[in-house]
């Protein structure tokens, strides 16, 4: 044994103390910031829901009709797409540092969660801007709830997005998962055909959907006395907040429980 | 004994990748664990680092449980990654921002800290600077900044040296001793034999298990004083004929035969005399650490 006096750790070294708090912000703001840095994916996440409401409502000779769809439409796949982040996050290694860090996993899921939801919600709300031409009045009331309930839609599919890109390894196995299930999802979500006409099977298989949840509670807020079949306003919020609920707690739980993907 | 292990076990499926190791670091040492790849690094490295748990046996650093208590260990631990751990997307202060916030650190005391890892690293004009758009030397020492933010009792590298130029090898040994004059535990893997000789102490890994452990001089001194290496004209049984006469141990790898000898200049003009004409070549060095390993093994280094 040498007798070299170590010096002694100070104050200023004692262990670090993690917060949830501060790391969902961390994480969060991280995303905002990268996002905002690449302005190109700004562009074509806004140009994208809005060239495509142009085109389906100029085809319907209507732009009203088709406003609630894309608005679900726009927050549903950008919040789940918006997840691609925690694959290059782990591509990038930027994971692998949350992963030995002391922030809790639930901070982890939270705040990648969060950040997504806000950025998918934003650009929706963005698209908000255009209500004016669609027909449709609301009440300044109206707008904060629709806000809201845009916003438990954002959290729900981002939610989705986490607990699939958790056992995705690459971007493109992520993309094609989703496409498999998300257009299926979204072809029977009562945006392509009201769920009143709809025949016997196909109502059951509309009613098990969580998009089809999320779609009526939009339309719901716009037109009030819309009758296609679509559960009532509360229902649709219900089942759309317990939803995403739910899968969030799955996402936490796959989260805390093993290591990341690439690590088992 | 501030990094500990306990017969630690681990196995893939049928492979066992550790087999019964035990390491004992003291705290305030610069220790390596040397070995080729596959050799149990990797996966020692990832036990340590809360990453994965072992198969059986135990870990423990500063006194915690790595399987039981990783959060404790996290705290305590800075980890250097061998592949990038930056986001490349943000600035430096940004990025050690995120992760001084994932510590739980914030307001003036993570304004500190910052201040205080980029200027040890010398990164502190490089604040607003994309990482993306720094060199690769740059972000090794933006990492290991990042991983210094929450001053670490214990440092945990994975091939530091590797891909770094003779200049960015250098300021890491200065970052090592800055980190130990701190009461810092340094612990690195490597299979860079120059890196491995600066460590205080070495534990040589090869197929899972610990061959060899000590200083990188005690090491080198159980040998009996030089290493002489013959190229056989015809490698078959000169191996043999030279142990009979000289009562030596030599060894045959990699058409070369070693032998491990005081006094090794008058054993090369005897040798040559002894055996005219079976003899290509012949050669005399100080042992190194590939020699230890060579003997230890049995197998060349790399």
């Amino acid at each position: 044994m040498s007798a070299t006096v170590l010096p002694a750790r100070t104050a200023q070294s004692l262990p670090a103390n993690p917060s949830y708090a501060l790391a969902v912000k961390a994480l969060c703001k991280r995303d905002l910031i990268r996002f905002w840095r690449e302005r190109t994916r700004v562009l074509g996440f806004l140009g994208t829901p809005l060239i495509f409401w142009l085109v389906v409502g100029s085809g319907f000779g209507n732009l009203g009709f088709y406003f609630p769809g894309s608005l679900t439409l726009n927050v549903m796949f950008s919040a789940i797409f918006s997840m691609i982040s925690l694959i290059e996050d782990r591509r990038e290694g930027f994971l692998l540092s949350m992963m030995v860090s002391p922030a809790p996993r639930s901070s982890m899921v939270m705040g990648k969660v969060l950040g997504s939801s806000i950025l998918a919600w934003l650009q929706t709300a963005a698209l908000l801007l255009f209500l004016p031409l669609t027909g449709f009045s609301v009440t300044p009331l109206r707008l904060v709830e629709l806000l809201l309930v845009l916003f438990a839609i954002a959290f729900t599919f981002t939610s989705i997005g986490f607990y699939f890109a958790w056992r995705t390894e690459t971007t493109q196995g992520f993309h094609a998962i989703m496409n498999l299930v998300l257009f299926p999802l979204w072809m029977v979500s009562g945006a392509l055909f009201p769920i009143s006409g709809a025949h016997g099977w196909m109502q059951w298989l509309m009613r098990a959907n969580p998009m089809m949840y999320a779609l009526s509670a939009v339309k719901k807020l716009l037109q009030p006395d819309l009758n296609d079949g679509s559960p009532s306003l509360g229902i649709s919020i219900a089942v759309t907040v317990a939803c995403g609920l739910l899968v969030w707690a799955a996402s936490t739980a796959s989260a805390s429980k093993t290591a990341s993907r690439s690590e088992a | 004994m501030i990094v500990a292990t306990t017969n630690l076990t681990h196995r893939y499926g049928d492979r066992l990748a550790l087999d019964s190791l035990n390491l004992n670091v003291e705290r305030g040492q610069i220790y390596g664990l040397l070995g080729p790849n596959g050799g149990g690094k990797s996966t020692l490295f990832r036990i340590l680092t809360t990453m994965m748990r072992p198969t059986s046996g135990s870990a423990s650093i500063a006194g915690f449980d790595v399987g039981d208590q990783p959060q404790e260990v996290r705290r305590r631990i800075g980890v250097v990654f061998q592949t990038q751990s930056l986001d490349k997307k943000i600035t430096v202060g940004e990025n050690l921002n995120a992760q001084g916030n994932l510590f739980g650190f914030s307001g003036a005391e993570l304004k500190r800290r910052i201040d205080d890892v980029m200027s040890r690293v010398n990164i502190t004009d490089r604040r607003d600077e994309i990482v993306g758009n720094l060199s690769g030397g740059l972000k090794r020492r933006v990492e290991i900044a990042k991983a210094l933010i929450h001053d670490p009792e214990v440092v945990l590298m994975d091939e530091p040296s590797t891909g770094l130029d003779p200049g960015a090898r250098r300021e890491l040994s200065q970052y090592f001793e800055d980190l130990r004059s701190r009461g810092a535990t340094i612990l690195i893997t490597t299979h860079i034999l120059e890196e491995a000789d600066r460590c205080d102490r070495l534990l040589v890994l090869h197929k899972g298990k610990a061959v060899a452990e000590g200083t990188p001089s005690e090491l080198k001194k159980r040998f009996g004083g030089d290493v002489v290496v013959i190229e056989p004209a015809d490698v078959n049984g000169l191996t043999a004929k030279i142990e009979e006469k000289f009562k030596v141990k030599a060894q045959l790898s990699d058409r070369r035969i070693r032998v491990e000898i005081a006094n090794g200049h008058r054993f090369i003009t005897e040798v040559i005399e002894a055996f005219p004409g079976a003899i290509d070549s012949i050669s005399l060095h100080k042992p190194s650490l590939e020699d230890v390993f060579l003997r230890e093994t049995g197998e060349s280094f790399e």
